[in-house]
């Protein structure tokens, strides 16, 4: 194993556990952006160009940005003071260890596996587009439709410009101008 | 004889590794051209800021740094040992790790963005197959950092200072990646080797730069505009607006972290102006045949220069924008001039070179009435009139 993709492997998982269990959520989404960049290096490794500088530009770029955004938006960001580990964490421990056993062999003794590995092909983009764009072009042009699709029914909830109230539209009432003002003094001086 | 001066680096660095053990040649030869571009870029750096400044105090009417040196031009060493010896204040609330951090990571992809660039004939780092979507992918990195800068800080001005530049950035990185498909749909790669070749032939004696077409023109200047957005400057300097919030995401940065900074904004200004010469103005090639003669870096170096001192005059020449203006402008105004041009570059293709005269009039003249009906269509609504001072007469 070459030692370039075991040192990508071990900070992209590392990460990903930090990404869990910090507790400063800013922290964990900033984890998560380290946990992608390691997964476009192991991608990059593959020879595959193109997947990786994606995987950079839409989940490093974008999507570590909308997490951290949303993050500061909806929460205070203090950090918590109990664990971040729930009480049946020993329990979760067992499940997911079955479960990745399970799965595991149950993939590994698949017979839809092919026997022998199946030559690399030689993926550039002009591949890609060329494939995208005859016999991919259904399913690209529905992705399209429907994130279009998502977009105006996010712009269509966030548009509602309404001009802010007055305090007499409220209904607070608002005291008279003078009472603002301190008093005059007696002898007409100066305060 | 000139074609020696023009491939002179690629000799001298061929001659280099020749000394060394076959073996180490693919591990010694980048780490050559690393070095290269790490003394070549910060070093422009250095020039710029002093030329900035002077620039500046010329637009202004007053002198500029005159002290250090001839002309003032050691000014940046001074500034320099300044930033070195000064006290590294970390506000005591920050998140030290991440307050600490977030200069590196800044630096790390605006660096990265270098390797892709084709600096003069045969003189590129890393060549890829998909070298314009490395450079715009790592390019969208930055925002991290920035966002960092601005959380670890603990600072109301650096937090708000942070949101603007990262809505900022988001926003105009729209317009800058479609006006760049529009060149990698006329060329047909992503790689920017390739895109440059593209552009190196004449006729008439003329390059035939992608600039020099009705999509080309509007491409490059929508370019400039988001490239100015996305390094950060005057128009576009809201996130750093000192007027407003202080010094915006490094308010709370001293010494050579503010130095990095710093470094980093301009070394972002130049890998973006040598992307937007390398799609638009021909890269390295000369813009008339009989200039040939002229090495290939010269000119890739004299264009970023002209740039970056177009993008001086209009920091002394432009206010900021509003944070309403700026939005309007990259959603409603660039983002559809944007989206028509790739439809534009379209029709210009498919129409061909037995159209020559009447391609160039269809694509130009679509360009120019969306442009005017756009502009009007968004005047409108601002109800601009002559400007009426309510005080100051």
């Amino acid at each position: 194993m070459p030692i370039a993709f075991i040192l990508t492997a071990v900070v992209t998982l590392l990460a990903a556990a930090a990404a869990m269990s910090l507790r400063n959520l800013v922290h964990c989404a900033l984890m998560l952006a380290v946990s992608f960049s390691g997964i476009a290096a192991i991608y990059l490794q593959l020879n595959a160009e193109f997947v990786g500088f994606t995987e950079i530009l839409v989940y490093v770029g974008a999507i570590a940005i909308l997490i951290v955004m949303a993050i500061l938006l909806t929460r205070s960001g203090e950090t918590p003071d109990k664990s971040v580990l729930t009480s049946g964490w020993m329990a979760g421990i067992v499940v997911t260890v079955f479960v990745f056993v399970l799965l595991g062999w149950a993939v590994l003794n698949s017979s839809a596996l092919p026997q022998t590995m199946a030559p690399a092909p030689h993926a550039t983009v002009k591949n890609i587009g060329d494939v995208l764009m005859t016999k991919y072009v259904l399913p690209l042009e529905i992705i399209a439709l429907m994130l279009t699709a998502a977009m105006i029914g996010a712009v269509v909830i966030a548009y509602r410009e309404e001009a802010p109230k007055t305090k007499r539209e409220e209904g607070i009432p608002i005291p008279p101008r003078d009472s603002l003002l301190p008093p005059p003094s007696p002898t007409g001086e100066k305060a | 004889m000139f074609d020696k001066l023009d491939q002179i680096f690629v000799t001298a660095l061929h001659w280099l590794v020749g000394f060394l053990p076959e073996a180490w040649g693919p591990y010694v030869s980048p780490l050559i051209c690393i070095a290269f571009i790490l003394s070549v870029f910060p070093g422009l750096f250095a020039l710029v800021t002093v030329i900035e400044r002077k620039g500046l105090g010329r637009i202004q009417n007053r002198y500029g740094p005159n002290r250090v040196g001839p002309f003032g031009f050691l000014q940046f060493a001074a500034d320099g040992v300044k930033a070195l010896i000064k006290e590294d204040v970390v506000p005591r609330a920050a998140d030290k790790l991440v307050h600490f951090l977030a200069p590196v990571v800044l630096l790390i992809p605006v660096l990265l963005t270098y390797a892709v660039l084709p600096f003069g004939k045969n003189m590129v780092l890393a060549d890829y197959d998909a070298g314009l979507l490395f450079f715009l992918a790592v390019g969208g990195a930055v925002e991290v950092s920035v966002f960092m800068a601005g959380w670890s800080s603990h600072n109301k001005y650096s937090l708000l200072g942070a949101m603007r530049a990262i809505a900022q950035m988001l926003s105009y990185e729209i317009p800058l990646i479609l006006s760049a498909v529009t060149v990698v749909m006329m060329v047909g790669s992503l790689n920017l080797s390739e895109i440059v070749k593209h552009q190196d032939h004449y006729t008439f004696g003329l390059a035939h730069w992608h600039v020099f077409t009705p999509w080309g023109l509007a491409g490059f200047l929508l370019f400039i505009v988001a490239s100015l957005a996305e390094s950060n400057r005057t128009p576009f300097d809201l996130p750093e607006a000192e007027s407003e919030i202080i010094a915006g995401y490094f308010t709370e940065y001293s010494g050579f972290k503010f130095a990095l900074f710093f470094l980093g904004e301009y070394l972002g200004m130049f890998a973006i102006a040598g992307l937007g010469i390398t799609l638009f103005l021909g890269g390295w090639t000369a813009p008339f045949s009989c200039l040939t003669w002229i090495p290939s870096y010269v000119w890739f170096l004299g264009k970023l220069l002209g740039i970056v001192f177009v993008f001086i005059w209009i920091r002394g020449t432009l206010p900021r924008l509003r944070m309403d203006q700026l939005m309007n402008l990259a959603w409603k105004f660039m983002l559809p001039l944007a989206l028509l041009n790739i439809v534009v570059a379209g029709i210009w293709h498919y129409m061909g070179p037995d159209w020559q005269h009447m391609r160039w009039l269809v694509c130009s003249a679509i360009l120019a009435a969306a442009y005017a009906m756009l502009g009007l269509g968004l005047m409108q609504n601002q109800k601009l009139g002559k400007r009426v001072y309510k005080f100051a007469e």
